[in-house]
């Protein structure tokens, strides 16, 4: 018995306002952090490099969940709690709203004058021309013991019971995206041999949901055809569209893609995220073999200086033996510029567009690490591999402009820069709970509006020898409820 | 064009201080005696015993009479109050002037930017004030401050946020630029507004307290009656919390089509949810009888500083998806 009223008593203390205002409140603090602190859920990279900055401090941040603030025990017992003491707020007011639906307008007190809004004047009407004048005006209306009893504005409590409850649907679209949604983004680059497919092996990086395995990503591939890229003279963006080709269990489709309006799947939809440049370098060794990579390099700044490596593990691969020297490898290390600047020590592009491209080139001869099978950067050269003198620096970095002539090296290989190809950053998305938020948030609106607008009130009006008395009061605030009355029983 | 609607941004600023120094003058020469009459009685709890059940835990209230008409003011004061209010008036339209030519000469939603935000936002705060001061003249008092916080807004964006007109970025282009950024712009400047007479009434029930002479709590003595400026910061907030509602919402259905999910705790979309949280405390907690009316209206001001927050400090110093600022 005793822990059963103990049991009765939390639940009292949760669901009381004072408890739901105050974990409202904590709701409200612990959201602060997430937006002062990178987030892995949003920027991994960037907590990385927190870690990195701080690690002293950063791991005690970590174990505290900071960096995942809204995934956090915490955060999760916060709005649980919430929930739970919106359920057990809304549960009664439910079952004492559809009491009161059912039920008539309560009978009229004896005194109507006494009530906070009464009146009271001559009249040609009787008891049942009052009602009748009262449905007119919508009122809920009852006539009992020579009284008429009127209700009106049941629907500010439906609404507040709707505005709570789509609280609730909103908290289940919210699980079913956790539980069944997907995502994978990748660098797609312009042309045929860029193509992807809805497998996870193709993403550079993915979240699956927890009740996902990956067989049950929709089965289709997507290309890149064309990306487009239109700036102000500033260098600011104006446009950004992408034409693709892509085929799901059937034809090859096309269409075109901007920000703002994706690709839509069965099953997923393709976003265009961001972009850049890949240069492409065509490589002849001492032996005269020639090889031609495609690089994706990375924007650095909003002119797209952009940076990254073309690496070539096969170099100078002896024909007669066959064998690969690890000796002899050769990566570049590269910036690239769009728009060379009027001085070009700056080194960092003009504008993003390619107004007057040129490629800055490291050469290094020596081991790559390639072969070594720690998962490396494949935007830069291994550092390690340089630091420990494997990896050589060979000649003075070199300028290349796109088509022109090749960079003859000192071990008699050569590279020329061809040209560039655009590529995209795209972002493929599934979501089965959207169409609940929708509907959650198309409700929570619809029962808003009218749970602040509207009030509930009543009216009673009893008719005695030709007078009338009619008195009213109002269950919320409701400064023109006077004026009203006088106006509903206002007589030609 | 966009040197018009620059000159017509000062122009609408010399008028909005001229406004407020005839609300200085109204406020400053007006009589106490207005203010004093205006006292209200507490609102009376009707409960069971007036003859009828109720559900339990429900408490039916007696409608709070309005504040009575102004009485005969000093005259020459309340020229001064007139005065302003036509002033804010011929402000309202030079701004609507300077909204109006911003975006034909940008050929889009002038919205495209902090300082185009900033400045549609004072004027909804500046329209809804009007409104106040024309219906309810016994309120115009509250213009000093309407005024105050409006210009010292006005002059940031016209000196630290200005930005030449450019075209939209290409993610802000899109239909939802106009449904979204809008309804924001006009929640804040509503909020904007409701964060007045919110400070008001806690400078002036603070004085109906202890009658202090020392600044600011003096400043009470020739304002609205407490009840008065609550109800109305009560009723602002009322107004606006929907249309912060509908932005949210509106925002997700964008973010879905721009970015590939309908939230994604961006840092801008975190202090919409933190404000929203806060605001809907100070809803819940004005409707709960037990909470001071002085407490609740600390939680709308708690609300405002949100709204700040993201404004300047997310824009300024925080890196998102939402860096629109174009500084």
């Amino acid at each position: 018995m005793a822990v059963l009223a103990l049991l009765r008593n939390a639940w009292r203390q949760l669901t009381s306002m004072r408890t739901a205002l105050l974990l409202l409140f904590l709701l409200a603090v612990a959201a602060v952090p997430g937006s002062l602190l990178p987030q892995r859920g949003v920027a991994a990279e960037k907590v990385a490099d927190y870690l990195r900055a701080n690690p002293d401090s950063g791991p005690w941040l970590d174990r505290l969940y900071l960096f995942d603030v809204y995934s956090s025990p915490w955060f999760a017992a916060i709005y649980l709690l919430l929930f739970t003491s919106l359920i057990g707020c809304i549960l009664p007011r439910l079952r004492a709203q559809v009491e009161s639906l059912l039920r008539p307008p309560p009978a009229a007190p004896a005194r109507l004058d006494r009530l906070p809004v009464s009146l009271s004047h001559p009249t040609d009407r009787s008891l049942d021309d009052v009602a009748t004048v009262l449905k007119k005006a919508r009122f809920r209306v009852a006539v009992r013991d020579g009284a008429v009893s009127a209700e009106k504005g049941y629907l500010r409590e439906t609404g507040n019971l709707l505005f709570h409850s789509a609280l609730i649907v909103l908290l289940v679209g919210v699980a079913l995206g956790s539980w069944y949604g997907w995502h994978g983004n990748r660098i797609v680059v312009e042309g045929p041999d860029g193509e992807f497919c809805n497998t996870l092996q193709q993403y550079d990086e993915y979240g699956l949901g927890p009740r996902l395995g990956a067989e049950d990503l929709p089965p289709f591939c997507v290309r890149l055809d064309s990306f487009h890229a239109t700036y102000q003279a500033n260098g600011q963006p104006l446009t950004f569209s992408a034409d693709v080709t892509y085929s799901e269990n059937g034809p090859e489709k096309k269409q075109a893609v901007a920000v703002n309006s994706p690709l839509r799947l069965d099953g997923a939809n393709v976003y265009l995220l961001g972009h850049g440049y890949a240069p492409i370098l065509e490589f002849t060794d001492r032996y005269g073999r020639k090889q031609t990579t495609t690089a994706v390099f990375l924007p650095q700044d909003a002119m797209l200086t952009s940076s990254g490596v073309a690496i070539f593990p096969d170099a100078n691969l002896d024909p007669a033996t066959g064998k690969r020297d690890p000796s002899q490898q050769l990566g570049f290390q590269g910036v690239y510029l769009p728009t060379v600047p009027d001085n070009v020590a700056d080194g960092s592009s003009k504008h993003p567009a390619e107004n007057d491209p040129a490629l800055m080139l490291v050469a290094y001869q020596g081991n790559l690490g390639v072969d070594n099978g720690i998962p490396r950067s494949v935007y830069s050269l291994d550092k390690a591999q340089i630091d420990a003198g494997r990896l050589k620096k060979l000649g003075e970095p070199h300028m290349l402009l796109k088509g022109g002539e090749p960079w003859k090296l000192d071990d008699g290989s050569s590279i020329r820069f061809v040209g560039t190809r655009q590529w995209a950053t795209v972002s493929v998305r599934h979501d089965p709970g959207e169409p609940i938020m929708l509907a959650g948030a198309v409700l929570l609106l619809l029962g808003l509006l009218p749970s602040l607008a509207l009030r509930r009130r009543r009216v009673f009006v009893r008719v005695t020898d030709g007078v009338l008395t009619a008195g009213a009061l109002a269950k919320n605030e409701y400064p023109g409820l006077a004026e009203e009355l006088e106006l509903l029983l206002k007589e030609k | 064009m966009a040197a018009l609607s620059d000159q017509l941004l000062t122009v609408t600023i010399f008028l909005y201080t001229m406004a407020m120094l005839g609300y200085a003058v109204e406020y400053a020469f007006g009589t106490r005696g207005v203010v004093a009459a205006s006292v209200v009685k507490e609102p009376v709890l009707v409960g069971g015993s007036a003859g009828y059940e109720s559900v339990p835990g429900e408490t039916w209230t007696a409608p709070v009479s309005e504040p009575p008409a102004p009485d005969q003011r000093a005259g020459r004061a309340a020229l001064g109050g007139k005065v302003a209010v036509a002033l804010t008036l011929l402000g309202v339209l030079a701004h609507t002037g300077s909204v109006v030519l911003r975006g034909i000469d940008a050929h889009r939603m002038p919205l495209g930017n902090m300082y185009e935000f900033v400045v549609f936002g004072c004027l909804v705060t500046m329209a809804v004030w009007l409104g106040i001061a024309i219906r309810k003249p016994s309120l115009r008092a509250l213009g000093l401050f309407a005024t105050l916080v409006t210009v010292l807004l006005l002059a940031i964006a016209a000196t630290t946020l200005y930005v030449k007109i450019s075209p939209l970025q290409p993610a802000l282009n899109s239909y939802w630029l106009a449904i979204h950024v809008t309804a924001a712009s006009i929640s804040s400047g509503v909020f904007m507004i409701g964060f007045v007479p919110a400070v008001m009434f806690l400078l002036r029930r603070r004085w109906e307290r202890t009658n202090s002479q020392s600044f600011p709590v003096s400043l009470g003595a020739r304002m609205p009656a407490s009840d008065v400026l609550e109800r109305l910061t009560f009723r602002i907030h009322v107004f606006a919390f929907p249309i912060w509602t509908f932005a949210g919402i509106s925002g997700a259905i964008w973010a879905e089509a721009a970015w590939g999910r309908y939230w994604g705790w961006d840092p801008k979309e975190i202090w919409l949810f933190i404000s929203w949280v806060v605001y809907a405390m100070y809803l819940h907690a004005r409707a709960t009888p037990s909470i001071r009316r002085t407490t609740v209206t600390w939680i709308a001001i708690i609300g405002w500083l949100t709204m700040l927050v993201n404004l300047f400090g997310i824009n300024l110093f925080v890196s998102g998806l939402h860096s629109y600022a174009g500084l």
